[in-house]
């Protein structure tokens, strides 16, 4: 009321304002559409060129591209005469029959014909794994890494190559001996890794060779000379394995909560290598299909995963021992990540294809396949190791000091403190390194693969489409696949690192 | 039950078993280890040995001075398919290696800077064409990109009889791109000894500048004296030395274009693939080092009345190229590797002369596929040491 009262009567003066004028509203040009204009594409002199210049980038790029893809482009034909340039027709745009016709060998290679219903139910397999695990929303996402790492493996493989019965065995030794490293606790999760490695080296030693020797000789005879030649090693971790565990048996006493992650393990592995020993092991009467005939999309499919799923375990054990605090693994680890990253990717591939079968005893020489799923997982291990490595060191040093201040064990700590917070940073990294790898695949070729990208060059030189646009054609279609995974990942990268970032911001 | 019972309540020296002697343990995990990776390493040795003892194949590097017998369509030292040795066919390879890798790292750099900041600009057209070559080019393995400027764009390039001529007496046809051949004359090295004189003596104006700067607070013109020793100089004795360079012009024959300097197809396609593909990656590079200066920086160095070009120079430039340059070796690092891809368009790489043809004639695996992984380990560390020693120099010192 203080400053009413200051005021002078109502009457000597005419007018006073009492409230505010309301602000006008901005200049039409500067809200709105026109505003944007302004703003973003014509500001000055500087900016109104460079929106020109773009502007004719642009149509530069557009105009043909769009001629090319659409508009001059043979939507239908049966052979090159389709495509070819005529009178009635001076521009030949995209050829696209060549691609509608030439779409199941670029998918499935040389895969038998009255067989492709099979790498057909792998495509949708990996569908559903690849949703499972990365869809952050998804129920039972456990559920879902056992069907993705476990499942879709075990079932590929044996849809793919159409079962092959050596490693059943394998599997029920390897399932025996990890039954009884669950039980053993700690340690005996260290060691119930030892079977699944001696599985991974036994690969190499032809195990559908052997499988039809033990099928051919019969019985425990044949089981005892398959043990006897190429699984000896492989036996003699397994006795190893099988001795520790006894020894450390009485050391280790168990908690309650210890005791459910015990059970919960056991009744994990049991299942995962439960379905790898029915499922691998089954002799369904699919017809065998070398994989010589595989190829397309397929290949460049099955390079990419086994690479994911392999460099993801192999990486995080490389940076582990980067960073370990004993000299010779630290060593051996620096070297192997060092080695794999200073040299190109397909020089790697050179080793595998020419120097690996040199290696090994000659009768046990790696398929095409192999060699190349080798050096995709080593390859792609290096790589993962070091992205491991940043997201470990990222982690302040009190994330250690506390785990290790509650008493807990050197693997304890990475598995319950350290590794889940610096994986979690990881994510975007993680499938960064997947993209390259995805993208690497194409190189496979120099170990006389038919991936994708190989199907295409071997299509387009047939003669049967020769016509000038061809090349370009194929060219356009390997593009479009690749750009639209590689681009997929990249922003499922993106948007993790978003969804991250706003846990952290407060 | 069992435990209670066993564990005493006090005990005056716990006695640990040696299984649980983290000392123990690290040792024998270790020699384990090391048994393990010695035993591979003896089994793939004595395969080996015995593998190339069946095929009969020779070991060693004896093929070294061998006459490799096989063409080289582009050599920068002298090579003849006749004489020359394996020996000489490697370094052939590495040089080419190295000529379209330091081509290629320089165009990507001035590509990759541009788009980079393209990226930034508040044209919002710019911005999203430099957007959209960064995603696309990133997301398309590099394979598929070389393959289409090999087989798509440059074989499509017209027949050597229609040549696209450029003036200056440049050609592009599909046989690759011709300019004149420059003709040092006699006196060209004076010109040369000049220039680096220039270049020498600008480094040492420039301490001398800055020591007076320091000293008094007078700023001399550094960027306009190091311009005229550098350019002018040199350019003021080739003139006095009566232009000592001359061109020898393509002439355009009916089915050949004779004299000039050629690049290969392979070479073009090639360079061009590493370089839109690695400029991709550094244009990301350099974005994330801009944006990583942050804003308070620049209004700082505001504040404190610098003008905006010395804020760019003196404050953000300085700090935008600490985070720039890691990323940027190893981008640098990936296009050299990644110059092995050469195989795929017929470029004569190391790659592609040692480990393809030198492999396939003398079957020597290990060997040939052992010393080129050994050339480009060299190659990668060496330049990691370079950066480690970089960025410890450059690192920002923290407590």
């Amino acid at each position: 009321m203080t400053d009413m009262s200051a005021l002078p009567p109502t009457g000597l003066v005419n007018y006073v304002r009492r409230d505010a004028a309301q602000p006008l509203p901005p200049p039409a040009n500067m809200t709105g559409w026109q505003g944007w204009v302004r703003e973003n594409l014509l500001s000055g002199p500087f900016n109104i060129a460079m929106t020109i210049i773009s502007a004719f980038l642009l149509y530069w790029i557009f105009a043909p591209l769009l001629n090319f893809t659409i508009f001059h482009a043979v939507w239908t034909g049966a052979d090159r005469e389709a495509c070819l340039i005529t009178e009635a027709r001076p521009v030949v745009g995209a050829c696209w029959p060549f691609i509608t016709e030439r779409l199941q060998y670029f998918i499935y290679g040389s895969y038998p014909l009255d067989e492709r219903w099979r790498p057909t139910i792998f495509f949708a397999l990996l569908l559903v794994s690849v949703a499972w695990v990365l869809w952050l929303n998804a129920p039972r996402r456990d559920i879902g890494m056992l069907f993705a790492f476990v499942f879709t493996p075990a079932v590929s493989y044996w849809l793919l190559t159409g079962g092959n019965p050596a490693f059943a065995l394998v599997g029920v030794l390897a399932l025996a001996i990890d039954a009884a490293g669950a039980v053993f606790g700690t340690v005996g999760s260290i060691l119930s890794a030892i079977p699944f490695i001696g599985w991974i080296l036994a690969l190499p030693f032809n195990a559908v060779d052997r499988a039809l020797n033990l099928i051919a000789n019969g019985g425990i005879g044949g089981l005892r000379e398959a043990l006897g030649r190429g699984f000896f090693w492989f036996d003699l971790l397994i006795s190893a394995a099988a001795l520790a565990a006894y020894v450390f048996r009485n050391r280790i006493r168990y908690t309650e909560a210890d005791f459910r992650t015990a059970l919960t393990t056991i009744l994990g592995v049991a299942v995962a290598f439960g379905l790898f020993v029915g499922v691998t092991g089954l002799d369904a009467g699919l017809k065998p299909v070398p994989t010589n005939l595989w190829g397309g999309v397929l290949i460049s499919l099955i390079v990419a995963f086994v690479g994911i799923v392999f460099s993801l375990p192999c990486g995080i054990l490389l940076a582990l021992g980067r960073r370990s605090k004993m000299p010779a693994v630290k060593l051996f680890s620096v070297i192997l990540i060092e080695f794999v990253r200073g040299v190109p990717f397909i020089t790697v591939l050179f080793m595998a294809s020419n120097m690996l079968p040199l290696f090994v005893p000659e009768q046990y020489a790696p398929d095409k396949l192999l060699r190349a799923l080798i050096a995709a997982a080593i390859f792609a291990s290096a790589y993962m190791a070091e992205v491991v490595r940043a997201g470990l060191q990222a982690l302040p040093k009190g994330q250690y000091e506390g785990a290790m201040a509650m008493g807990l064990g050197y693997w304890q700590m990475m598995r319950l403190i350290i590794l889940p917070q610096a994986l979690k940073v990881t994510i975007p990294n993680i499938v960064n390194t997947y993209i390259g790898l995805f993208k690497d695949t194409t190189l496979v070729v120099v170990v006389g693969l038919f991936d994708f990208l190989k199907t295409i060059e071997a299509a387009r030189i047939d003669p049967k489409w020769a016509a000038p646009t061809t090349s370009a054609t194929g060219y356009m279609f390997a593009a479009i696949f690749y750009f639209i995974c590689c681009y997929a990942m990249s922003r499922y990268a993106k948007a993790t690192e978003e969804r991250l970032g706003k846990a952290d911001k407060r | 039950m069992t435990d209670a019972i066993r564990t005493p309540a006090f005990e005056a020296k716990p006695k640990v078993s040696p299984l649980y002697d983290p000392k123990v343990r690290s040792l024998v995990f270790q020699a384990v280890l090391c048994l393990v990776i010695a035993f591979l390493l003896y089994q793939a040795y004595a395969n080996a040995v015995e593998n190339l003892r069946r095929a009969k194949i020779a070991s060693g590097l004896g093929f070294w001075d061998n006459i490799a017998g096989f063409p080289i369509s582009q050599s920068l030292i002298y090579y003849s398919e006749a004489s020359s040795s394996y020996g000489r066919a490697f370094w052939v390879g590495l040089l080419n290696t190295l000529l379209v890798a330091s081509i290629g790292i320089v165009l990507a750099t001035i590509l990759g800077f541009i788009v980079g900041i393209a990226r930034l600009s508040r044209n919002f057209l710019v911005a999203k064409i430099a957007y959209w070559y960064v995603e696309i080019v990133r997301n398309l393995p590099l394979l598929l990109q070389l393959l289409f400027w090999y087989n798509a764009v440059i074989k499509a390039l017209p027949e050597v009889r229609d040549s696209i001529s450029f003036p200056g007496g440049i050609y592009l046809n599909n046989r690759g791109f011709i300019f004149p051949t420059p003709n040092f004359g006699e006196a060209f090295w004076l010109v040369t000894v000049t220039f680096w004189a220039g270049v020498l003596g600008a480094l040492f104006y420039r301490a001398y500048a800055r020591k007076k700067q320091e000293a008094t607070g007078i700023q001399s013109p550094v960027g306009l004296t190091a311009f005229g020793l550098i350019v002018g100089l040199p350019l003021a004795v080739f003139l006095l030395a009566g232009m000592p360079l001359s061109f020898q012009f393509p002439q355009a024959g009916r089915f050949n274009i004779t004299g000039g300097v050629s690049l290969l197809p392979e070479f073009l396609a090639l360079l061009f693939g590493l370089v839109i593909y690695t400029a991709a990656f550094i244009a990301e590079a350099v974005r994330a080092g801009i944006l990583a200066v942050s804003k308070g920086q620049t209004e700082a160095a505001y504040a404190l009345g610098l003008t905006p070009k010395n804020t760019l120079n003196l404050v953000v430039i300085p700090q935008a190229m600490r985070v720039i340059i890691p990323p940027l070796t190893s981008h640098y690092l990936n296009l050299t590797k990644n110059s092995s891809l050469a195989v795929f368009v017929g470029y004569p790489d190391l790659v592609n002369i040692f480990t393809g043809t030198v492999l396939n004639q003398t079957g020597q695996a290990i060997e040939v596929v052992a010393i080129t992984m050994l050339v480009y380990l060299t190659i990668s560390l060496t330049t990691s040491l370079i950066m480690n020693w970089y960025n410890a120099r450059k690192a920002l010192v923290e407590r």
